[in-house]
């Protein structure tokens, strides 16, 4: 029995630590579970706030600003960063100017960047691999990129901690946030820009498609397992780092895709805890309504 | 109806609305609009869905801008005014977000925010002010419940709490009384008398009303500009009433039940 045990545990330490024995792997580990931490803290707020279409729409449109930073030899997250923003801006503005409603005019800004940015990766004549782009390279991740996500993570975070309390009331109840002086305007454009930060960093690690998940996934599986803000905070971001990690692990040992892995894990840990959760899984509703 | 008159606050202004005009985009929402209320008074703003009683409110609070005339609150402009956090507004209970996970200690601590530095951490005084607005409006054994938890009276009391732990000296209401149990619109009676004893103006926009007739000092009677305005008994003439509501007068100097939003 202990010799079982002992097999076992050998087993799963080798399962652990044998990976890391591989530079690429031990970065790759090290920027999901930095990216997945920062976008998990963000997601609070975009399910908070309902702006899951927002984020994928963000997340879409930094296609070509991606592809022209390349092409000029930028640094991507400065092209990603001002594509991102205009497209909020620009949804915004049409949404304004026009009596279309808003679900669509997101729906066609962001793919009408999207269809831009793969028209622009066709006709420029550089070594920017596409599937990196919309699927994430992060076994492949140069040192730069690694600088530009720390760089990227920190102003994100730095932002989200300084205004926490604020952004929490702006989420929750506007009008009394504007009605005690606050600026709510430029709240909005500010997790706006976050997002399109946070987009950039996710960009890295899962890519366009499914960047989108890390960053309203966590804010949902958190959501369900508690009442107050700051543990469902903690929470996603717990949840949130966990799965990068252990989707990283899992796509070494079953040789997959790291993005599907990353987002598949953060799938499951959902519908666990939809399931599960002690108040508001659908199980324990079942179990009450039981005599 | 004269006790307003015999409380120490005397003539000073907290609401000072002179000939305003709103409109959006070119549709007029309100015009020529004036009212001024001194301190410690209670007034309720009646009219019915889209007579501008929400743009009163909006301008008030600084959200619109008026296109003509001038709006004072304590004898400032309103964004020094907000700055100042003398404006408080208690939404009506369906306007929130009450799966928010955020617990009612926390919703009334939202009021202190205007007065805290650029982190939100609150000081001693701030937990104080908290403390006392949750004992005002009897929250405190509630105050780590999630505001989800609480019935729709309590509901309306923690906002009510936030706008007192804010300490603003105007107080704007939202249908207070809507879809309230007998014990909140009991204790509401009662805050609302301490408020103007206080010193404090309290607006309460509503189309209910017989409870105009029993808690409001003054009424204005609005539809796209005021109409009348003045002490209650004076202003609830059926004239008024049936300008104010174009024709159709309430069954409201009867006493009965005055409109469907009773029955939600």
């Amino acid at each position: 029995m202990t010799e079982l045990l002992a097999t076992a545990t050998a087993t799963g330490l080798s399962w652990l630590l044998e990976p890391l024995s591989h530079e690429f792997m031990v970065r790759a580990l090290v920027v999901s579970a930095l990216v997945g931490g920062v976008c998990g803290l963000l997601s609070c707020y975009m399910t908070l706030k309902g702006w899951a279409l927002m984020g994928d729409a963000v997340s879409h449109a930094v296609m070509p600003g991606v592809v022209v930073a390349y092409a000029l030899g930028l640094p991507f997250s400065i092209g990603a960063f001002v594509f991102g923003v205009g497209s909020v801006a620009l949804i915004g503005f049409v949404k304004q100017k026009s009596r279309v409603k808003e679900d669509t005019v997101i729906g066609l800004v962001f793919t009408g960047f999207f269809a831009l940015g793969l028209v622009l990766v066709s006709k420029t004549r550089s070594n920017i691999d596409l599937t990196h782009i919309l699927f994430g390279n992060v076994l492949g991740i140069s040192i730069a990129d690694i600088q530009q996500t720390l760089l990227i993570s920190g102003i994100v975070v730095a932002i989200l901690l300084v205004l926490r309390r604020d952004f929490m009331l702006f989420c929750f109840d506007p009008t009394h946030a504007r009605s005690i002086g606050i600026n709510t305007g430029l709240l909005h454009y500010l997790l706006l820009s976050v997002l399109s930060l946070a987009a950039v960093a996710g960009l890295q690690t899962v890519g366009i498609i499914l960047v989108v998940a890390m960053l309203i996934t966590p804010g949902a599986t958190a959501y369900l397992l508690t009442d107050r803000f700051d543990r469902m905070t903690l929470l996603a971001i717990l949840s949130s780092a966990l799965s990068s990690v252990l989707g990283v692990y899992i796509s070494y040992w079953t040789d997959s895709s790291t993005a599907g892995c990353i987002v598949l894990v953060q799938t499951v840990l959902f519908l666990l805890t939809f399931l599960l959760a002690p108040r508001y899984g659908i199980l324990k509703v079942q179990r009450s309504l039981a005599p | 109806m004269d006790q307003c008159r015999s409380i120490p606050f005397g003539d000073r202004l907290r609401i000072e609305a002179d000939q305003i005009c709103v409109d959006y985009n070119g549709v007029v929402a309100l015009y020529d609009a004036s009212l001024h209320l001194r301190a410690g008074c209670i007034c309720g703003l009646v009219g019915m869905n889209g007579s501008g009683k929400s743009t009163l409110f909006k301008a008030l609070m600084g959200f619109v801008r008026p296109s003509r005339g001038t709006i004072q609150i304590n004898g400032l402009s309103v964004p020094r005014a907000q700055r100042d956090q003398a404006v408080a507004y208690v939404p009506q209970s369906e306007e929130v977000d009450c799966s928010f996970p955020i617990s009612v200690w926390e919703v009334v601590m939202m009021g202190r925010y205007g007065s805290m530095n650029l982190l939100r951490i609150p000081r001693e005084s701030d937990r104080l002010a908290v403390w006392h607005a949750l004992e005002r409006v009897e929250l405190l054994d509630l105050r780590h419940r999630p505001i989800g938890a609480l019935s729709g009276g309590q509901r309306k009391r923690a906002f009510l709490a936030r706008a007192i732990a804010q300490r603003a000296s105007v107080l704007l209401l939202d249908e207070p009384f809507n879809g309230v149990d007998v014990r909140t619109e009991k204790l509401m009676a009662e805050l609302f008398l301490q408020f103007r004893h206080e010193g404090h103006t309290i607006l309460i926009s509503t189309h209910d009303l017989s409870h105009v007739r029993e808690f409001c000092d003054l009424v204005v009677l609005i539809n796209k500009t005021v109409l009348a305005y003045g002490e209650t008994a004076e202003v609830f003439t059926p004239e008024n009433l049936a300008m104010t509501f174009g024709g159709m007068v309430p069954n409201v100097l009867s006493g009965g039940p005055t409109s469907t939003e009773d029955f939600k």
